[in-house]
């Protein structure tokens, strides 16, 4: 899943300021906590009403994407629709407002969230917690399932560090559980220790920076091959 | 232990099988360095601190780099510097840039942090960067030092840098036993030495450095006297994981109430806890454990170095 966090209304309402006529487009894909038809209704009620306050008639239409990250259902979903707006703001991530305006080239789309990670829900209303950053590199193998890249303030591949106070994180005011205490857990529940004494040399964060640009069906150990061959 | 070569006089001490004490030097937010390095001049004076830790924007607050105070206590107070870095600021080319420049000042010993997060300093907007972190530090250490390159093994003109490096332990972390495996991990890349958090529990104290004997590197117990109430209270609730005994605070708050407006008769009675507290610590510890010495973080504090530590023998030239 991926957790958004809704923008406050004055920025919604700033960025869509110049138009008249707009469609909200909700999606049903992964976001969470949900971002569907009725967050989009609810979305175009309160900026019609902001747009009253300032004296302005506002005309919009709420309307929701099962998947709007992928181009053929965005196109199909909203093309008999989209002619019809001055603009659109979507309620999806950042995956989805790239890809209206990519498939709509145009009408600009405006985003209502903030995308904050990949996530699931973590015990109790209103508390996510980040388990996959997407880096390209995956150590779960190595520490029990547990990501320490996404879960560790520090990125640390060799934790736990200084910060820890009975299993909690500093960052976030010791609220949050330490990955590393939660690997070191866990393997030791499963007599895996080995692993968690392992030391892990330096990262290579090609794989995770922006922009990343992959060719899923490349051996990614081709390019240090490749890089091999040109050094010798 | 590391069979590198002793680089630095802190590590030819310890080889020496001397009992050694560091001391630790904080600059912040400064534009002048009249005070670090009077500090610095004090410890030097007891010939009993070998080197002066000199500390990397701890609690992620933003302040002057410590590279150039290391420098400057080293030339104008002639004592020899523990270069603190955290990988909290710096990716690994600046990491490596700035050992090279370190090398080239003199700079002898390194301690390597993972470092506070800027989340809990002054900056909290800022980007932490942690590109390597602590113990791939170390690891680029070991290569630079031992094999004369950089961590993708393209040489360093000119041979080897000769420095010691060593790493911190926390004998406050609940659990332990992640902490202690972390460390070996340290020491699998190379540490000279360790210099612990702080601890105000003999016994807790003892059993940790128990602990660490199975990595064979030398170890310096962290103290930290108690310059005032205030400071031991804010480490009490702000210092994670640490706890300074009931009896101490109490103690510190009393002398301070008992001697409102008389300075002198203030700091002599907190000058008088402290060592009553410390010196028997530290004599335990060195009496009861294998540690090597201990570091002193009485940043700030100069004044009871010499009353702390008058009962050890002087062995700094
Ligand atoms: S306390 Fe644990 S999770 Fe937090 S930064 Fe340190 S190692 Fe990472």
């Amino acid at each position: 899943m991926i957790i958004t966090q809704q923008k406050g209304i004055d920025e919604i309402y700033n960025m869509i300021k110049p138009y008249s006529k707009i469609l909200i487009a909700g999606c049903d894909g992964c976001c969470q906590p949900p971002r569907s038809i009725n967050e989009a209704k609810t979305l175009g009620q309160l900026l019609e009403l902001k747009a009253k306050t300032e004296g302005k008639e506002l005309t919009w239409k709420a309307t929701t994407v099962l998947r709007q990250c992928d181009d053929r259902i965005a196109a199909t979903s909203l093309r008999p629709l989209i002619q019809e707006y001055d603009a659109v703001v979507s309620l999806a991530c950042g995956l989805g407002v790239v890809m209206l305006n990519k498939v709509f080239e145009d009408t600009l789309t405006f985003p209502a969230q903030e995308s904050m990670c990949g996530g699931v829900q973590n015990i109790g209303e209103n508390y996510f917690i980040e388990y996959c950053e997407e880096c390209g590199d995956c150590i779960l193998a190595q520490t029990g399932g547990v990501c320490p890249r996404a879960g560790c303030a520090k990125h640390l591949s060799n934790g736990p560090c200084g910060g820890m106070v009975d299993g909690m994180c500093e960052v976030g005011d010791y609220t949050h559980p330490c990955a590393w205490v939660d690997i070191w857990k866990r393997l030791k529940k499963f007599d895996r220790l080995d692993l968690f004494k392992k030391y892990r040399p330096p990262r290579d964060w090609r794989t995770s920076n922006s922009p990343a640009f992959i060719t899923i069906y490349k051996d990614y150990t081709n390019v240090e091959e490749k890089e091999e061959e040109a050094k010798s | 232990m590391s069979n590198r070569p002793a680089y630095s006089n802190l590590m030819k001490k310890i080889k020496e099988g001397h009992f050694v004490f560091t001391g630790e030097l904080e600059p912040k937010k400064i534009l002048d360095m009249e005070e670090i390095i009077h500090s610095a001049k004090e410890m030097k004076k007891t010939k009993r601190i070998v080197s002066a830790n000199v500390t990397d924007g701890p609690q992620g607050d933003a302040y002057m780099c410590s590279l150039v105070p290391s420098y400057l206590v080293q030339r104008d107070a002639e004592i020899e510097a523990v270069w603190q870095v955290t990988v909290r600021d710096r990716n690994r080319v600046a990491l490596f840039g700035d050992v090279l420049g370190a090398a080239q000042l003199g700079i002898k010993n390194i301690l390597t942090l993972t470092g506070d997060h800027t989340a809990l300093g002054d900056h909290k907007k800022g980007r932490a960067v942690y590109d390597i972190d602590s113990t791939q530090f170390c690891q680029m250490l070991a290569i630079m030092i031992d094999e004369g390159t950089d961590l993708e093994g393209n040489e360093l003109k000119g041979g080897k840098i000769e420095m010691n490096y060593g790493c911190v332990a926390n004998p406050n972390s609940d659990p332990r036993e992640p902490e202690i495996l972390k460390v070996g991990r340290k020491v699998e890349n190379g540490v000279d030495f360790i210099q612990t958090q702080t601890s105000f529990d003999i016994e807790q104290a003892k059993e940790f450095l128990k602990e660490l004997e199975q990595f064979n590197v030398p170890v310096l117990l962290g103290v930290f006297p108690l310059k005032s109430y205030g400071i031991a209270w804010y480490f009490d609730n702000y210092i994670p994981g640490v706890s300074v005994p009931k009896d101490l605070l109490k103690a510190l708050k009393k002398a301070e109430k008992d001697n409102k407006g008389d300075k002198k008769g203030k700091y002599a009675a907190i000058d008088k806890i402290n060592i009553e507290f410390f010196e028997p610590f530290i004599k335990e510890i060195q009496k009861s454990t294998k540690a090597a010495g201990i570091h002193c973080m009485a940043v700030e504090y100069e004044r009871l170095f010499e009353p702390l530590l008058s009962d050890f023998p002087q062995y700094v030239e």
